[in-house]
């Protein structure tokens, strides 16, 4: 059965180590058998990998995978793929389904679902409150100790209006060793707003989201945080007050963390000039003055995750008019490439540290210990890697998407960065950057020849993969 | 130049335009004028065209306005509105604009409560489009008959001074005078409490101001927006009464100026609020002339979109 397969001549990145050089890794029984130089394959699979970086896999800890309930959108099929395309080995799914995740026959359904596909692991984020609706806790005990192992708590999308069930959530979750994570949105100032309010907002005659309401909801749930004592995690930071806040609360000892998405870190709202609904999302693009600060904070440390916040919406509830259009972009399939283009080659982050937000970091906030998981090339560690090229240039195209949605802004956008091979518990699930079908789905493994050139592999991948509608 | 996709002209924003594509449709409109003036209110010059109306806001005045301007071009004129449509069988704009062009149409006319919703239209249809008010973005034409109309009135456009009153965030009419005046060399002052004045507006290039009585000792023109009574409930400001007392054009304020500027008002009027029902009867001629400015101006957006001819 597992013969194996022997990435070569790739240069290792892992943590604490930083980045190495080439050599060849050999994987089987799932888990990296050995590091070093001229192994030889034996009957495994050989994976040239030179000029490629070889990382753990990417870990998002902000994804809509909208199963159940909104599989015309995306479901764990097609979201799982996209993200084994992008180099991710997990996926934090948000809880804003239907029915919610709120309980954990729920969770333990989007979990079992992961597994079943068999491309990522899929980790359900739980709701804060039943059915979403900020008026009674959901069980966080009893989800974390399921099957799915809820560790994380979040009210992304709808904000949790009331502050004294945010203080009850975070005194809870602390008991059960859970960490909340904010969509921090005071609503009152952001409702019917449609971009960030400012010069952009007014000449455009869209309502505006101003950056306050950001920075109150950060506030709150920081003052919340300190009073007691809970772990919490900011969602997508945007704005530069809101980063202030954070790098003061983790100055004072706090126990937070926050992440950005490439979209907040690489567009501003001048964009949206032509109305394009593809950059409509929440929190809004900002100003360049907002990116410049994230970009502080991204090298100071202050931004620990780098997340995509990946949003998958159908064709329809996109091309409407801009106020009426979705909010939301998708983001598993250009997360590296933006990391590398705007961060790494702007020199704004070293590829050690661009990884590791992508990587350690949020393996570390979300204590994925608890999965066997461990974000590390090492022998003896399970086999949960990517290899990616830094420097191959590719042009974004929608349409070779495996996700089933299409919205995302960087559509015609020249990049660098490419997922070139994804092994997930050490079988291979992305070979030339398409995929390809693990023996559970039916079809057997390539054979060697066929894997080991790093050519635009065939479309009968990508067909035998289903690109949904 | 006005916008152009696929070979078809638009007129989706005052912002588009340089100075002397303003000044020329002016000076077009002024020739079209006079065809009101005729026994036969007709010119051929829009003949075998068809252009659609697709009014998804409630409107008269600005429908009846280019219904008018195109029938007087020869053109043949649908109106498709809400209430008598398919979009409110929850139809998307994007199915109702094909099946429009579908119909073979030349040029769409389109209001609609959505910003930006003629940019978009412009990548569905294969035709002409344009604005006629999209939510709080913009109304192009509005602003072309007004300054039609200053320029009637007081002669000239450059270096006049504009003071423009009232609920400014939300107007539409507001942005499109604001960029047409700045362009033509005019000077610009928004006067209202600043929870009326969105963010940034300066830099559009306006000055702003919360007294009104200042203003009035500056200004040439003094265009008074409507105000609306459910801005009280969003706290934009306390009461219509407030409104009256701080930014109502008064018999009071009125009488007291020696020096009377031109009164503008897009219409339709809140008599006893914005304006004094007296001092509104007073300024009816400039009102009711940006009416009669309407016609034309709308007529010569049409031919210049179309790019019709008289032969």
């Amino acid at each position: 059965m597992d013969s194996g397969l022997l990435i070569k001549g790739a240069m290792v990145l892992t943590y604490p180590e930083g980045l190495g050089g080439e050599v060849d890794i050999l994987v089987s029984g799932g888990v990296v058998q050995k590091i070093g130089k001229g192994i030889s394959a034996g009957r495994a699979l050989v994976i040239d990998a030179s000029g490629c970086v070889v990382a753990p896999g990417f870990i998002d800890l902000h994804t809509h995978l909208r199963e159940p309930g909104m599989e015309y959108k995306e479901d764990v099929c097609s979201g799982s793929r996209a993200a084994a395309a992008g180099g991710f080995s997990a996926v934090f799914c948000m809880p804003n389904t239907d029915p919610a995740i709120d309980n954990s026959s729920v969770a333990e359904y989007v979990y079992d679902r992961g597994v079943d596909e068999g491309f990522c692991m899929v980790l359900p984020h739980g709701a804060i409150t039943q059915g979403r609706k900020g008026e009674t806790l959901a069980p966080m005990g009893e989800m974390g100790k399921c099957r799915a192992g809820v560790r994380g708590f979040s009210d992304d999308g709808s904000p949790l209006v009331d502050s004294e069930i945010m203080r009850r959530a975070m005194e809870y979750a602390r008991t059960m060793g859970a960490t909340i994570i904010s969509h921090s949105e005071e609503k009152s100032l952001s409702e019917g707003g449609q971009m960030n309010e400012g010069y952009y907002s007014t000449f455009m005659g869209l309502r505006g989201i101003p950056p306050e309401s950001e920075q109150i909801g950060v506030f709150r749930d920081l003052c919340l945080a300190e009073k007691t004592g809970a772990s919490l995690h900011l969602a997508h930071i945007s704005t530069a007050g809101s980063l202030d806040l954070v790098r003061r609360a983790k100055e004072r000892g706090l126990s937070v963390t926050c992440e950005v998405t490439p979209h907040h870190f690489s567009l501003d709202e001048s964009m949206l000039s032509t109305y394009n609904t593809n950059l409509k999302m929440n929190p809004p693009l900002r100003s360049t003055n907002d990116i410049d600060a994230l970009l502080i904070g991204l090298s100071d440390g202050t931004i620990d995750v780098i997340a995509t916040d990946h949003a998958p919406h159908a064709p329809h509830e996109k091309e409407a008019e801009f106020d009426r259009a979705e909010f939301g972009v998708i983001g598993l399939e250009t997360c590296l490439a933006l990391v590398v283009t705007e961060l790494v080659e702007k020199g704004v982050l070293s590829l050690e540290d661009a990884v590791s937000k992508m990587t350690v970091a949020p393996a570390r906030i979300m204590d994925m210990d608890r999965w066997g998981y461990s974000a590390t090339v090492s022998e003896g560690a399970p086999a949960n890697l990517v290899v990616f090229d830094p420097d191959a240039e590719w042009t974004v195209d929608p349409l070779r998407f495996l996700s089933r949605a299409r919205n995302t802004p960087y559509a015609g956008r020249k990049v660098h960065g490419k997922v070139i091979h994804t092994v997930f518990q050490g079988r291979l699930v992305v070979s030339d950057s398409e995929l390809i079908m693990g023996p559970e789905s039916g079809k057997p493994l390539p054979g060697p020849e066929q894997a080991s050139q790093r050519k635009p592999a065939s479309k009968k991948a990508r067909a035998a993969a289903g690109r949904g509608n | 130049m006005i916008t152009e996709t696929n070979g078809h002209r638009h007129l989706l924003s005052i912002t588009d335009l340089e100075k002397e594509d303003i000044l020329s449709l002016l000076d077009s409109a002024r020739s079209f004028a006079e065809v009101a003036t005729r026994p036969v209110k007709k010119v051929p010059a829009l003949r075998g065209q068809t252009i659609v109306n697709l009014f998804l806001e409630p409107s008269t005045r600005t429908r009846m306005s280019f219904e008018l301007a195109a029938k007087r071009l020869s053109a043949d004129v649908i109106n498709f509105s809400t209430g008598t449509s398919s979009l409110s069988k929850g139809e998307s704009l994007k199915d109702t604009a094909k099946t429009i062009v579908a119909m073979g149409m030349d040029a769409v006319v389109i209001r609609h409560k959505s910003a930006g919703a003629p940019h978009m239209l412009t990548k569905w249809v294969d035709c002409s489009v344009v604005n006629a008010g999209d939510g709080m973005h913009e109304h192009p034409t509005q602003a072309l008959l007004d300054l039609y109309a200053m320029r009637e009135w007081l002669g000239r456009l450059e270096g006049l001074k504009v003071a423009i009153v009232g609920d400014i965030d939300h107007s539409r009419v507001a942005r499109s005078n604001i960029h047409a005046l700045v362009k033509v060399g005019a000077e610009v002052l928004l006067v209202a409490p600043r929870s009326l004045l969105p963010e940034g507006i300066e830099e559009m290039g306006a000055s702003t101001t919360g007294s009104l009585d200042e203003a009035l000792e500056w200004c040439d023109v003094l265009y008074l927006l409507r105000i609306q009574l459910e801005r009280v409930e969003e706290s934009r400001f306390p009461s219509l009464r407030e409104y009256t007392l701080q930014y109502g054009l008064t018999q009071t304020r009125w009488s007291r100026l020696k020096r009377k500027p031109l009164v503008m008002h897009p219409g339709p009027m809140n008599r006893g609020v914005e304006i004094a029902s007296d001092v509104a009867d007073e300024v009816e001629s400039v009102i009711t002339g940006q009416v009669a400015a309407g016609v034309a101006v709308r007529m010569a957006v049409l031919y210049e979109v179309l790019g019709g001819s008289y032969g």
